[in-house]
């Protein structure tokens, strides 16, 4: 982002003179063994614009988000990490540990007030004084609220961060909580699913640092433009559904043809995700082309909705002839009121561009 | 006060006390506090897992074949292993049998994991404890070329150039000020042992790696849809295969094979050329420091896996080894026996977690577990603010499971040394194999650096058994059977109306299994009992420690304030926290003690 001051503005702002900012820069110097002939590149280094710094914390979680980011194709995970960001914060895979990790977090939070992205991964659980989840000794619920403070914004990787996920499902036993309900004064951006789709990761962040905005957002808080249509919408099996062509056992004649699986439970016709046109892992396959119904793990609630293998609606609702729309409002109607909001979406789109600067968008749905 | 515990360390509280919290680099939340008397030395460890969600409670009343669902979400960096324990665990319970592709893909999926993971764990979440990137600024990359061609002459990318570009690239990444992942790291501490030039090698590995895990995985994504956590299915695999006939664009074919069949290819050249090099030459500069063998020399537990037979789980069957070693006597290895109530069990006296009898163990199709957060009475500091944990109270979200009353050690190594015990052909080879390369009594094996070479050998075998499963998958498809799932019991209608099952696994972690029972159609019990609850287990009613706090043990800290060593130990066995602590399961009892505050 443009306006993040860089290093040197924020330690002149402070008072710092330009003698002891050089010193500092000497400091680092010798602190890493470089000598004195890195001092004028540091400086000038501090001098310019600074990568983005990105605090990544992880609350009740599998990591799943973390693992998808690091498959990330275009851009590769490296250049995201070396070139693109300052990953200064990450539990996961950061090299120091205890005070020394936690010092870094609040050193980027201090130095980059206002300016540092805020990843947060899994999310707080607020039962048992938040003991549920411990770190530094102290509930996570404490550290993400420190974080968030001065967060430019906040990204909610994943089903955890956005909705809950499996811990919150029936009965929540933790009272995991998704991050909304936590901060409430920060535009957060959701990125759903269990995990997200590694291309849809990076391209949220690129996406931010290339037209240093955030990206679009729908209701719900979800970029538009990966979040905006049914895998159904785009499903490469759609002409067998249209045609009336599905499986109707595992391992039946359909289902080596490759017919719809929406008779297998298959949840594409309610699923707002890029499955079915990104992919995954480098394009190589989506859950649906390897044979198994979607499970619709980026849609709120989706572990309490039944069991995954039955129909998301009766077939009847679901003529060869209708467009998506009108069976997406019929599977709507059936599966629950907050998928129901999806529908109403493709409408609201001027809106959702409010939700760029206004804070968070109202999760009423949720 | 020095305290003998029965499994035989001497625990002395006396000492300076350090705290690690957050330990990073690891799945999940986890703290660690030591005690290090005047010379440095590690005398008393304490082990928390700091997090717990509860999965087995929010399974209660679901679709037994929605489980694997479910529990793949206990992690997401072993992704897939629990899915397969649980359907194997509800499999067993409904009495189905899978077919023979089934078992294939299912295997082929399993090994996949075991490379994934283990390169990844070395590489990006163990290696910044052995290999200093910031060193590596000083390496000659001429000199990084000769380093590289003499320890893998087979490895292709090794020329003085590509050295340069990389140390260029993190020249530049140093020089912006922005350390990133790098920042407040320990570089300068005495534990870092390598050279520049081995400091370069092994970080362009580090990036290298990070471009192939992306690869292997795909794997998954062919036969699962997507990683991480592909999807599976109770009665064998969702993907069907139709390498012949019309629609084969839609099912696995001959194109899926072939990306199969290379990037099969890819894992087994990555772990000749780079990563078991890699080990050998870094372990070469760290072999005086064996620190770090805690319980492995003494007990050790696998289940096994990998069976060669769709529907038969016993010890012959399996390609990796089953057994149990217990009090270092390495000339008899146990039978295991995964029902039998005696065997495993759980004990939580030094876990948040209720029984309401002091020093009970539950087997786990019988347990039972009640959330209790509190602290001891020598707590320094307060309930949401911990300065110093009390390890003499409760101190821990991960449970204390034992065999047979001991504390165990899962996982590589404990898989290589029952293997070794046992005469296991393969294992011994590569075992026998490393010692003599590296020059190493065999008791070097007891070791951080044991743990860390046990893990590059089994992706080395893992690699060739997933070409062998390959090859026997493409064999019976060659001789016609193209079935990848029994469906005769997929109707709820058709199962008994009670049932219970086991499903087992060797995870990368270590030997995992998950206990179910069925009633009327519906998950009435689940339970897991995780890697990382055994290697991470607090201490039990009797005294004895876990393996990680055993590991700890006298261990020599060149500057106590900074924990290399503790990191560097507790992640040869890396750790899973988000496994571990999410293991609980009321049989039958609803959960009371949860409040909202």
């Amino acid at each position: 982002m443009a306006d993040i001051e860089t290093f040197y503005d924020v330690m002149r702002s402070q008072g710092i003179t330009r003698r002891s900012f050089m010193k500092y820069c000497a400091l680092t110097a010798s602190a890493l063994g470089l000598g004195p002939a890195f001092v004028p590149k540091i400086a000038n280094a501090m001098e310019t614009k600074p990568r983005t710094p990105v605090i990544w914390v992880h609350g009740l979680e599998c990591t799943c988000c973390s693992e998808s980011f690091i498959r990330s194709a275009h851009p590769l995970a490296k250049d995201v990490v070396l070139s693109m960001i300052s990953l200064d914060y990450d539990d996961t895979l950061m090299a120091a540990a205890g005070h020394a990790a936690e010092a870094a977090m609040m050193d980027t939070i201090e130095k980059y007030k206002g300016n540092y992205i805020l990843a947060v991964e899994g999310n707080p659980p607020l039962n048992e004084d938040g003991m549920f989840c411990i770190s530094g000794g102290k509930p996570f619920v404490e550290k993400l609220k420190m974080a968030a403070k001065d967060a430019k914004a906040i990204i909610s990787w994943g089903a955890c961060a956005s909705y809950g996920c499996v811990q919150a499902a029936k009965p929540n036993p933790t009272q995991a909580t998704p991050v909304h309900k936590v901060i409430t004064d920060k535009p957060i951006i959701k990125v759903p699913g269990c995990p997200p789709i590694a291309e849809v990761m990076t391209g949220v962040i690129t996406y931010m640092l290339t037209f240093d905005r955030l990206p679009e957002l729908d209701r719900q808080g979800r970029p538009a433009m990966f979040y905006g249509q049914r895998i159904h919408d785009k499903c490469y099996r759609r002409p067998h559904f249209d045609a009336g062509q599905f499986v109707e056992a595992w391992d039946d004649d359909g289902a080596r043809k490759g017919y719809c699986l929406y008779k297998m439970g298959c949840k594409g016709p309610t699923t707002y995700n890029a499955c079915s046109t990104v992919r995954w892992n480098e394009g190589v396959s989506f859950p649906i082309q390897s044979g198994h119904g979607c499970i619709g793990c980026s849609e709120d609630g989706f572990w309490d909705q039944g069991t995954f293998y039955d129909r998301v609606t009766d077939l009847t609702q679901f003529g060869v002839e209708k467009n998506a729309d009108q069976i997406g409002m019929a599977a709507a109607g059936v599966v629950g009121g907050g998928v129901a909001l999806h529908a109403a979406v493709s409408a609201l789109k001027s809106a959702q561009s409010k939700a760029q600067t206004t804070p968070t968008p109202t999760n009423e749905e949720a | 006060m020095v305290v003998q515990t029965p499994n035989g360390f001497n625990l002395d509280d006396t000492g300076q006390r350090i705290v690690v919290d957050p330990v990073t680099r690891i799945e999940g939340h986890m703290r660690c506090e030591v005690n290090v008397d005047d010379y440095g030395f590690i005398r008393n460890a304490v082990s928390t897992g700091t997090m717990w969600r509860g999965l087995e409670v929010i399974l209660k009343g679901r679709d037994p074949r929605d489980a694997w669902a479910f529990t793949e979400r206990i992690c997401g960096v072993c992704t897939g292993t629990h899915a397969l324990t649980s359907v194997r665990a509800v499999e067993d319970a409904l009495g189905i049998e899978i077919p023979d592709n089934a078992n294939s893909i299912r295997n082929i999926m399993q090994l996949n994991l075991q490379i994934h993971d283990h390169v990844v764990h070395f590489y990006h979440l163990h290696a910044l404890d052995w290999v200093n990137p910031v060193n590596a600024l000083r390496a000659d990359p001429k000199a990084t070329s000769e380093l590289q061609q003499a320890v893998s002459p087979s490895h292709p990318m090794s020329s003085p150039g590509y050295f340069r570009d990389v140390q260029n690239r993190l020249k530049q990444f140093v020089e912006s000020g922005q350390l990133g992942l790098f920042k407040n790291g320990y570089w300068d501490n005495p534990a870092y042992k390598l050279p520049p030039e081995a400091d370069l090698m092994a970080t362009t590995h580090y990036l290298e790696a990070l471009d192939l895990q992306k690869e292997i995985v795909k794997v998954h994504t062919i036969f699962g849809g997507k990683n991480p956590h592909p999807n599976w299915l109770v009665g064998g695999v969702p993907c069907p295969i139709n390498v012949h006939s019309t629609g084969a664009v839609g099912a696995i074919n001959m194109e899926r094979l072939n990306m199969v069949s290379s990037i099969i290819d890819k894992c087994i050249e990555f772990n000749k050329n780079v990563y078991l090099p890699d080990v050998i030459a870094i372990g070469g500069f760290y072999k005086n420091w064996l620190y770090g063998g805690g319980l492995s020399s003494q007990a050790c537990l696998a289940y096994g896996d990998i069976p060669e037979d769709p529907n038969d789980f016993s010890p012959e069957q399996l390609h990796l080894p089953r057994g149990a070693i217990i009090n270092g006597d390495l000339s008899t290895v146990h039978d295991v026996d995964v029902r039998d109530p005696e065997q495993i069990q759980e004990f939580v006296d030094h876990s948040w977690y209720e029984y309401g009898e002091p020093g009970k163990g539950l087997h786990p199709w019988d347990g039972v577990t009640e959330a209790k957060f509190e602290l001891g009475p020598n707590l320094k500091g307060t309930r949401t603010n911990i300065k110093q944990i009390d390890e003499g109270a409760k101190y821990s979200w991960i449970k204390a499971p034992r065999w047979r009353g001991h504390a165990m050690e899962v996982g590589p190594l404990a898989r290589y040394i029952v293997g070794y015990a046992k005469g296991h052909e393969d294992i011994t080879e590569q075992v026998t194999g490393l010692l003599r390369t590296m020059d190493l009594p065999t008791e070097a094996l007891f070791s951080t650096l044991g743990r860390t070479a046990a893990r590059a050998l089994e992706s080395e075998y893992c690699g060739r058994l997933q070409k062998y499963f390959f090859d026997k998958l493409v064999t019976n498809i060659k001789n016609g059977d193209e079935s990848t799932a029994n469906v005769a019991k997929w109707d709820p209608s058709t199962w008994p109306k009670e049932a219970k099952g086991v499903g087992m696994t060797e995870a990368p972690r270590g030997a995992l299994g998950h206990w179910v029972k069925v009633k009327d159609g519906r998950i009435e019990n689940y339970q897991c009992v995780v890697p990382t609850t055994w290697n991470g287990s607090p201490r039990d009613s009797q005294g004895n420690i876990g393996a990680f706090e055993a590991s700890l043990m006298n261990t020599k800290m060149e500057r106590p304030e900074e924990p290399v060593e503790i990191l560097r130990t507790l992640h040869s066995f890396d750790p899973c926290l988000a496994c571990s602590t999410h293991v609980m399961s009321p049989d039958g009892d609803e959960l009371t003690t949860v409040k909202v505050r």
